[in-house]
């Protein structure tokens, strides 16, 4: 399953035998490198540890769990609406796309679906969560080499969409916004052109980004040509999201199967890209947030009247069965198996989530690679803790 | 000439040149990290930057340095302690040497040195010792990978940087930091004499090679590898807090404001403004007023060419380590090399 590419594998052997050279003339022993738990470059509490050889990585492992909160078996002790409040904690930066694939689910198993006001109410706030997580990710990526000026931009820019969230859910952060038959209110006056002027702005910080990074020299060297995966070995390891975009794999779940959302009412391309590289995967994530900005748009067109929450029972009680849902999150696939037993809450619950796969790549796509690679190989993967350790 | 000096007796012309020292390398220092570490980088990234400590916040660096005072003296257990307290001074040592060679008026210098950019360029790699046992010293594994790196980069862009200041040597004639700062006033381009001659014309390529240079010497980004926040967590200085991180934390803007001093007195025209104007011939000619707009006008350019040294800071991505390399070896020194082989020819020639 581990294939390696010519140049890793090359280095690899190189590596191996200057190591054992050395053991042997020298007595020198490689160095072990923990990077992480608490380390500036893993946002989070991800621990890598690397065996060194000089400043070339033999090997590498990612050690996930630090912050394992327990959610699926929390879910076990909560009725459904409950839920949401803790699924939206998974990925802190988009927290709403947490809690879609989850309603969805149990929506299926109750043979609901939410009216089409609320579907594309829900496809618009699923969108500006995207854009909200992925802003940051752009200038994070920026910190990552040591650029500090994108970051602060991100985060200003971020805040326009945060505040459009707040607006409409109460919520910066956790909107815990989502019900099981639609939403919890509807959208406040003024909302939608407040979201068309944002929109504009977030292009402008698009431009700017693209401007400022990807066209760097320095950036581009730093990038293109480094953490190759390919399309192959992406599929392997199951890659999903722009990660796996980014290798040529035209994938989108989005587009690629039937749920009650409203994605296919809007006209917009999924990106990808032939290469695979970290620029791949940066670029694509670049442009799925222009996407994102034209999915809204469009959708803001087309709020139908009517409203936001279908007949349910006021004590929810899941039928019996299984379901498994699974959306194009912000970082990737994440979808939820929910077992129901009939009773108030779900019996089990299984989460997919996105970042716990992106990583498991990582021993993979470290093999022979830099120190300062390492780096912009985890940043162009882009995972978030509370997404690995759920 | 000498007129002002003579009034003062040697003892106090020493203590003069000390106080003077310490003046040139702290308030630059002061400066750099309010201007454009605190201000200027916040309005680069749409924020305010300090605003509580009095007036726009201009008081922030003193309420930093009582708070790095106050601190403990943390030191590693494994660490080699008397190495690990060392480092620092070594580093701050070297610009304080450095120092020495600017001169900042006809008479207001600390030693008019014949082979002035000579020594400077020996001192500052003074540094590099400190870093390297700080890296050391630290008993950590980033501080170590910190220090290695910088010892490379540092070595690497040590050349160029020579290479750059030999065309300027060339052109003048001396090392004499003095009599290169005279010869920008006084000589004349194509019969056009009322601008001087500043060498930042004619070696322009140098100039642009010494600041990238300096910027590698100062490992600001984008060559701020050893450093590297996010990969080395902060590099050799990983394991220094309190005073000590303090005195780097100095010696790293100071050496940018006297870097920058060295620049404008190579390729700026130091301390003077074109003699013409004043029907000055030479320097014993330069009145002893010029002893205090010297200082004023070297500021001045010193705060120009930090300025695009830490607006470069604030842009860019930082290089790899190979990759700066790379970039020092097979870009920077063949080039520096023609620029002084042409420079020479051209010396030669008229």
């Amino acid at each position: 399953m581990t294939v390696l590419s010519d140049r890793q594998q090359l280095s690899y052997i190189a590596s191996q035998a200057a190591d054992a050279r050395l053991n042997v003339e020298l007595e020198t022993e490689g160095m072990t490198l923990n990077i992480g738990p608490q380390h500036p470059a893993t946002h989070g509490t991800l621990r890598i540890i690397c065996r060194l050889d000089g400043e070339q990585v033999v090997w590498a492992e990612p050690s996930a769990g630090y912050m394992h909160r327990g959610y699926e078996k929390l879910t076990e002790v909560r009725t459904f609406p409950q839920v949401t409040t803790l699924v939206n904690r998974i990925d802190w930066l988009g927290s709403f796309a947490n809690e879609v694939p989850f309603i969805l689910a149990a929506e299926k198993l109750m043979e609901i679906e939410a009216p089409p006001r609320a579907q594309v109410i829900r496809t618009i706030l699923f969108e500006l969560s995207r854009i909200a997580n992925v802003s940051l990710f752009l200038g994070d990526l920026g910190v990552q080499m040591g650029a500090i000026t994108p970051v602060f931009l991100a985060f200003r820019d971020r805040e326009y969409v945060l505040n459009l969230i707040e607006s409409a859910t109460g919520g910066r952060f956790h909107p815990n916004f989502d019900r099981i038959g639609g939403l919890k209110d509807d959208l406040p006056a003024g909302w939608i052109d407040e979201t068309r002027q944002v929109m504009v702005k977030l292009r402008e910080f698009c431009d700017i980004i693209e401007d400022l990074l990807f066209g760097n020299e320095i950036f581009q060297s730093r990038m293109r040509g480094i953490g190759i995966i390919p399309a192959d070995v992406a599929k392997d390891y199951g890659l999903s999201g722009a990660n796996l975009r980014a290798s040529g794999v035209d994938f989108d779940l989005r587009r690629d199967q039937q749920l009650p959302m409203a994605w296919d009412k809007a006209d917009w391309k999924v990106w990808t890209h032939p290469d695979g590289d970290s620029f791949a995967r940066c670029w694509v994530r670049l442009q799925e947030t222009r996407e994102s900005c034209k999915i809204v748009e469009q959708l803001l067109d087309q709020v139908p009247a009517g409203p936001i929450m279908t007949k349910v029972p006021r004590i929810i009680k899941v039928p019996e069965g299984e379901a498994w849902v699974s959306t194009e999150n912000p970082l990737g696939e994440m979808g939820y198996y929910v077992v129901s037993k009939g009773d108030l809450g779900p019996f089990r619950v299984k989460i997919r989530s996105a970042s716990f796969n992106n990583i498991s790549i990582v021993p993979w796509a470290l093999k022979g690679v830099y120190v300062p690679d390492i780096i912009t190989i985890l940043a162009s993967l882009y995972f978030i803790l509370g997404d690995i350790d759920r | 000439m000498i007129q002002f000096a003579i009034e003062i007796p040697y003892w106090g012309q020493s203590l003069l040149r000390v106080l003077g020292g310490l003046v040139a390398v702290l308030l630059p220092a002061g400066t750099i990290v309010y201007l454009f570490l605190f201000k200027m980088m916040s309005f680069m990234q749409s924020r305010l930057g300090p605003m509580e400590a009095g007036p726009y916040g201009s008081l922030q660096l003193v309420a930093e340095v009582g708070k790095w005072m106050q601190k403990e003296d943390l030191a590693p257990d494994a660490a080699d302690h008397r190495i690990f307290k060392m480092a620092p001074l070594i580093v701050l040592l070297s610009t304080f040497l450095l120092v020495v060679i600017v001169p900042f008026g006809p008479d207001a210098y600390f030693t008019n040195f014949s082979v002035g950019i000579f020594l400077g360029l020996a001192v500052a790699s003074v540094s590099v010792l400190g870093i390297l046992i700080a890296g050391w010293a630290s008993a950590n594994k980033y501080a170590l990978l910190g220090g290695l790196r910088a010892a490379g980069q540092l070595i690497a862009y040590e050349l160029p940087m020579v290479l750059a200041v030999l065309g300027v040597v060339i052109q003048a004639g001396s090392m004499n930091m003095q009599e290169i700062t005279v010869a920008q006033n006084t000589g004349s381009w194509f019969g056009l004499d009322w601008f001087g001659s500043p060498f930042i014309v004619t070696q322009f390529v140098g100039f642009v090679i010494f600041m990238i240079a300096v910027q590698a010497e100062l490992t600001q980004a984008p060559f701020d590898m050893p450093i590297a926040e996010s990969e080395l967590v902060s590099g050799y200085m990983t394991e220094y807090s309190g005073f000590r991180f303090l005195i780097f934390f100095i010696a790293e803007f100071a050496t940018a404001g006297v870097f920058a001093f060295i620049a404008s007195v190579l390729f700026l025209g130091g301390w003077g403004i074109p003699f013409s104007w004043f029907g000055w011939d030479n320097i014993d000619q330069v009145p002893d007023w010029m002893n205090l707009v010297g200082p004023l006008i070297m500021f001045t350019k010193m705060l120009v060419l930090t300025f695009i040294i830490m607006w470069v800071r604030f842009s860019f991505p930082r290089f790899r380590e190979d990759q700066l390399q790379t970039f020092a070896w097979k870009v920077l020194i063949p080039l520096a090399l023609l620029n002084t082989a042409i420079t020479a020819i051209l010396k030669v020639a008229f």
